[in-house]
């Protein structure tokens, strides 16, 4: 057996062994597809306007139907995948690197260090996450990358706050002072002992961030702040329709019904992930 | 004989909220080449405390320690990567004392990597031969401390503290955490290794049988300070300090037909936290008088056997020396 790989292989068994988590796992990875090969499997350019089917009904030329322009909304659909998991996972990793950093700073260091970044945060958090976003993006401009800038800004409190006390929690553990003892240093320590004990917890708060981010950039594409009109965001989408809601509801509920499945599909995973990355349920 | 590590009126004092805490308070031994001493007292001594100071796991904050004659309270940097070399410690609990994410190998070759004496290709077979050394067999290399028992994982513990030869250990309640049959197989791999290595222990414990069968000398802790020292046999032979004797009364017997005196301390411990001068038993010691309220010195009432307490000879009967 391949001694190296052994952790990532166990942990994948195990998440396998869990239905839900592979349902989610299989659709999160489908929706990665369809972002990546979006151009090949667009039945129509995601901006073509048919100005004789507008409102069209889902048939069989344009499946999920036409908006309010006559653009398929499948063909949308297909291509927003692209903004919106870019901003979803974008804007979590950076929150990623951030509250990792700020975290193990203030987590393994204590006292004023502590105090200090953790205060800051607070301010940051003081302010509602969906506020704070809107916020920024309200300042720095709508658009694309203002969007994932302004989730990352909002996301890296929790993510710190998440890893500080997971390191917290490593930190009085007798492994720690054994590896002080053996000459380890600080940043060896950090790395080798303190990481990997403590990212768990993480990696799943990832997953289900995204999907988080996901709904969040939904919504500031819906009120005009995100990704802007043209360009097929689901939000963005979304919002366009909700004019139309009464006499076309399938302007609405096709992009919704996206939403829905890819915000659910990453929560399920993230779940399974949870419980695939705790060594102690190990078989 | 030379001693291989010396304490000289060690203290370490926390700031805590409400006061100071004299967690070891003027605490002075020295325990000689390749031999083991006790440390014994009930929880909140302060016995781990003063085990992590002198490995240097916590700074002391005033006294000198010693280590082969050399002066290595406040050694930093290169100095002091040798002096943790040459000092370890195998903790209570093996169950918190191992990265759960490394492997028994990984975790036993992190010493010998650290300390740049081998070569690459010679830290797995240096790592092999210590597993051996400590017990361990070789299929278990592989795997992650949760899928070892509590015995293995303390041996783990002990390759790791003891992969670079070091020449003094502090075992700080190696066994406490173990099943009693286990306990007696890791004690008996202390005192062979011991044998074979001449390591010193600093053998740290609130189990008395426990002492008794590995140590040469004994310390007896409370509050933070030495009450009694003396070798083991002598220890458990003739106690001399109240606070001892009460100690010792308390081990279970298998003797049914001498029904020993147990001795009932009455009251609570005192606080650590910023305590008065003075005898710091006194309050719950039966012989207690005015004089106890003096701060009493650690003498040698017989040969080796150090006490601390004024009334001493009295209690005991001995001649004044």
């Amino acid at each position: 057996m391949n001694r190296k790989n052994r952790p990532f292989v166990t942990t994948f068994r195990r998440l396998c062994r869990n239905k839900m988590a592979v349902i989610g796992m299989c659709i999160s990875i489908f929706l990665v597809l369809v972002a990546v090969f979006a151009p090949l499997l667009m039945p129509y350019p995601y901006d073509q306007s048919d100005f004789a089917a507008t409102f069209a009904k889902p048939s069989s030329a344009h499946l999920f139907g036409t908006d309010d322009l006559g653009r398929d909304i499948l063909s949308r659909l297909i291509y927003g995948a692209r903004y919106s998991l870019q901003i979803g996972i974008i804007s979590v990793a950076g929150a990623m690197v951030g509250g990792i950093l700020l975290g193990s700073i203030a987590g393994y260091f204590g006292g004023w260090v502590d105090d200090v970044t953790m205060r800051f945060l607070d301010i940051i958090q003081a302010v509602p996450g969906m506020v704070l976003s809107i916020a920024v993006s309200a300042v720095l401009g709508p658009g694309f990358g203002n969007c994932i800038l302004a989730l990352t800004i909002g996301m890296i409190p929790s993510f710190s706050r998440m890893m500080r006390a997971s390191i917290l929690n490593v930190r009085k553990m007798e492994y720690l002072e054994a590896a002080t003892s053996i000459n380890c240093n600080h940043l060896r320590i950090i790395l080798r002992h303190v990481l990997p004990n403590a990212l768990s917890p993480l990696i799943v708060q990832a997953t289900m961030s995204v999907a988080t981010a996901i709904l969040i950039a939904a919504s500031l594409s819906f009120i005009g702040l995100g990704v802007q009109p043209p360009e097929p965001e689901w939000g963005a989408m979304l919002s366009a329709g909700r004019g139309y809601f009464r006499d076309y509801p399938h302007l609405v509920w096709f992009p919704g019904i996206t939403i829905m499945v890819a915000v659910l599909s990453l929560n399920m995973f993230g779940d399974g992930l949870r419980d695939a990355l705790d060594p102690k349920l190990k078989d | 004989m030379t001693a291989i590590v010396e304490v000289k009126h060690l203290k370490k004092y926390f700031h805590t909220p409400s006061g100071v805490l004299h967690a070891v308070d003027d605490v002075s031994f020295s325990i000689q080449k390749g031999r083991t001493m006790g440390i014994v007292g009930e929880s909140g001594c302060g016995k781990s405390t003063l085990g992590r100071t002198i490995v240097h796991l916590l700074d002391s904050t005033s006294g000198e320690i010693f280590f082969d004659g050399e002066n290595i309270t406040q050694v930093k940097g290169r100095k002091r990567k040798l002096v943790r070399e040459n000092m370890q410690i195998i903790f209570q609990d093996p169950f918190s004392s191992l990265n759960p994410r490394l492997t028994v190998k990984q975790t036993i070759s992190e010493p010998l990597i650290l300390s740049k004496r081998f070569r690459k290709s010679e830290i797995d077979a240096e790592a092999r031969r210590i597993m051996e050394v400590v017990g361990l067999a070789e299929r278990l290399e592989g795997s992650y401390p949760h899928e070892l028992d509590g015995g293995r994982r303390q041996r783990v513990g002990i390759g790791r503290a003891l992969a670079l030869n070091p020449r003094f250990v502090v075992c700080d309640e190696p066994v406490s955490a173990l099943d009693v049959s286990v306990q007696a197989q890791i004690l008996n791999l202390i005192k062979e290794l011991q044998r074979e290595l001449g390591v010193a222990f600093l053998f740290i414990t609130h189990d008395l049988s426990v002492v008794k069968h590995i140590s040469h000398d004994i310390c007896v802790m409370y509050l933070g300070q030495l009450v009694e020292t003396s070798p083991s046999d002598e220890l458990f032979d003739k106690p001399l300090h109240p606070y001892t004797k009460a100690l010792l009364s308390a081990i279970p017997s298998t003797d049914i037909h001498h029904k020993r005196e147990r001795i009932l301390l009455k009251g609570e411990v005192l606080s650590p936290i910023d305590p008065k001068p003075g005898c710091r038993f006194a309050a719950r010691c039966e012989y207690a008088c005015d004089l106890c309220a003096k701060e009493q010195v650690l003498e040698e009432v017989l040969p080796n056997h150090f006490v601390s307490c004024c009334r001493v000879r009295e209690i005991n009967a001995l001649e004044e020396s």
